[in-house]
């Protein structure tokens, strides 16, 4: 433990105690690891909520016709599930916590370049997601739209829109500012000697990551405010008798949601580059592969939202354009999959909960970018556009690939982060259970789709009720998996073993601190010599 | 710190400051009074290029990118392409519909 110039063991940030106490201590603390924490809290709290609207939603859909809800609610809860599970749980996701956590420890920083900004991104977060709420309880209740609010159903509906595309609008500004100070951070708080190459490549994919929030963010803000402008003042912009056009709605959302895809799934990829160097104990390969593709994916993320409306009446020459842009987007993600196998090739690896994770996560990331090129192409997606097929794919992506790093990164950090180990023969019972019920919940969507089973309706045709039983008894085996995760690492953090500074001999700076950390990470800010994964010595 | 340089504070004259000032005030003006005169397509033409005009002066002045380091401004621009891609591609559907 790091002693302070007094001689006495520093406290870590759990125990200090600043100028306020109980819950004020954390709600005002301007501490990166403190509000990585409340942005923990606040996005499981909310994911629980996403996910029980989920598993109402797939018992709806266990057997044809009407089961335990109308379709109004039905539409309802998948655009509740969607707001939620998006815009409060896997864009601020990773970053948000893991980000905060631990990219400052890593790069050798006492902090994050603006804490007070970064406490107000939580408090700006808080708000915007009270906003989202408040359309449940108040005039016309939930809105019914989708969490896309197409134009033009989303400024004709009866449904509570305003509050809930505020809301969005809100949550939006806390991700600019998150986005925003950790750029700064990374350019201008790197350790001595921690040259661009030298850098951890979690930071590297938050780097990435916040010049979308950045630059995107901004774009979706505009476009919400436009169907407020468009419900409160009727101006026009999206309905054709006033001479506007509904598909620039989808061009204005989706320019800022595809690269919203990359908020979400770069940090995902930056947390498995540091799980598999850690287990694999050697050095990554192809770091500036690496690196180089998390900027290209960055940076092409941007060009190929047109992929998303190939149904909507696009011209052809913009149908060919962003088909091919999408297909050059797989290259880098598919050159990170090759880097992280062949780190693994003749690897001595240290099997333990994280990996499970992390290999995991290559599988179903592997199956949700395979199925993406399906839907990229323009012959196929005619067929499979709006069907289960998307919702398969999607959900492969986004909670496959967000979710399962999402996991492996707490298991992997959990250490760090409590200073305590959890009961690792649970943990992964956990994960195993979870892995089944997440492809049994989703893999039967491929073949529904195809057949033809249309996506967000309460009720199906009677063919498709096996492929349906199968997907909703997976989302509560999958339930059970997470429940056993959940109850795990919380008997874990209360009274696991006390875990050690580098419990799985991971090079990176955070393992070379306390665990859990003192308030400003170093007694000494750290110079750094040598390459981030260097397993050689 | 890696990237730590020797900076110096520049402080610009309170005089620049107001000219800045009212070249945007008058530039607000145009932008209303170009509105009286039907330039058919050459409306929205206008009108963009009087705000990019005085997005400039910002930049330049009141946010100090003229007289910070070259990378700062290499930044803006790279950030300013990605925007006009994303217009140029946006048109790929319009322009061919």
């Amino acid at each position: 433990m790091p002693e302070n110039t007094h001689g006495h063991p520093e406290p870590s940030y759990l125990e200090y105690q600043g100028k306020h106490k109980g819950l004020k201590a954390w709600i005002f603390s301007t501490d990166h690891k403190r509000i990585g924490l409340l942005y923990l809290y606040t996005i499981l709290t909310f994911f629980g909520i996403g996910l029980l609207i989920g598993l109402l939603m797939k018992l709806e859909l266990i057997a044809p016709g009407q089961t335990i809800m109308g379709p109004d609610t039905y539409n309802r809860f998948f655009t509740l599930h969607g707001v939620i599970m998006i815009f409060v749980v896997v864009i601020p996701g990773l970053p948000a916590v893991f980000g905060n956590f631990v990219m400052p420890i890593q790069i050798g920083a006492p902090d994050v370049a603006f804490p007070r900004l970064n406490l107000l991104s939580w408090w700006i977060y808080i708000l915007g997601i009270l906003l989202v709420l408040s359309s449940l309880l108040t005039g016309g209740g939930a809105p019914d739209t989708g969490w896309t609010f197409y134009a033009p159903y989303s400024f004709e509906t009866g449904t509570n829109m305003l509050p809930a595309v505020l809301g969005a609008f809100t949550l939006g500004f806390s991700s600019i500012l998150t986005g925003l100070n950790f750029i700064v951070t990374i350019h201008r708080m790197r350790a001595p000697g921690m040259s661009w190459f030298k850098m951890p490549l979690f930071p590297w994919a938050l780097y990435g990551t916040g010049w979308i929030q950045l630059l995107a963010t901004p774009v979706v803000g505009i476009t919400l405010l436009m169907i407020v402008a468009e419900r409160t003042l009727g101006i026009g912009f999206f309905d054709p008798d006033l001479g506007g056009d509904p598909i620039l709605y989808q061009h204005l959302f989706w320019i800022y949601s595809h690269p919203a895809v990359y908020i979400m799934i770069l940090p995902a990829m930056g947390a498995i580059s540091e799980i598999l160097p850690a287990f694999a104990r050697k050095t990554i390969f192809g770091y500036r592969a690496i690196v180089i593709s998390t900027l290209m994916i960055a940076f092409v993320g941007y060009f190929v939202w047109g992929h998303h409306m190939f149904t909507s009446g696009m011209s052809g020459t913009a149908l060919y354009t962003f088909s091919l842009l999408t297909f050059i987007v797989a290259i880098p993600s598919a050159i990170k999959v090759f880097n992280w196998i062949s780190t693994l090739h003749k690897a001595s690896i240290n099997v333990q909960t994280p990996f499970y994770w992390a290999i995991s996560f290559i599988f179903v990331f592997m199956v949700g970018g395979l199925t993406g090129l399906i839907l990229g192409s323009l012959a196929t997606d005619v067929h499979v556009h709006d069907t289960a097929f998307v919702v398969g794919h999607f959900h492969y992506i986004v909670f496959g690939g967000t979710g399962f790093a999402f996991l492996g990164a707490m298991h992997y950090w959990f250490p760090k982060i409590y200073g305590r180990m959890y009961n690792a023969r649970r943990a992964n019972l956990g994960w195993l259970i979870f892995f089944i019920g997440f492809n049994a919940l989703y893999s039967p969507m491929f073949y529904l789709g195809v057949a033809g089973m249309a996506r967000r309706y309460y009720d199906y045709l009677p063919e498709f009720h096996s492929g349906n039983i199968i997907s909703s008894i997976g989302a509560y085996v999958m339930a059970t998996g997470l429940v056993i995760i959940v109850v795990n690492l919380i008997l874990g953090a209360r009274r696991g073993e006390k875990a050690e500074a580098n419990p799985w001999g991971g090079k990176t700076l955070e393992w070379s601190v306390p665990s859990p950390p003192p308030l400003e990470n170093f007694e000494k800010i750290p110079v750094v010599t040598r390459e981030p994964y260097d397993y050689s010595a | 710190m890696s990237e730590h340089h020797n900076e110096h504070t520049h402080i610009t004259p309170f005089k620049t400051h107001l000219l800045i000032l009212g070249a945007l005030i008058v530039l607000t003006i145009v932008t209303v009074a170009i509105t009286w005169t039907n330039l058919g397509v050459w409306n929205t033409t206008a009108a963009m290029v009087i705000a990019g005009l005085k997005g400039t002066l910002v930049l330049f002045y009141f946010m100090h990118l003229k007289f910070d380091q070259k990378i700062y401004r290499v930044m803006v621009l790279l950030v300013l392409a990605v925007f006009a891609a994303v217009l140029i591609l946006t048109f790929f559907d319009y322009l061919n519909r």
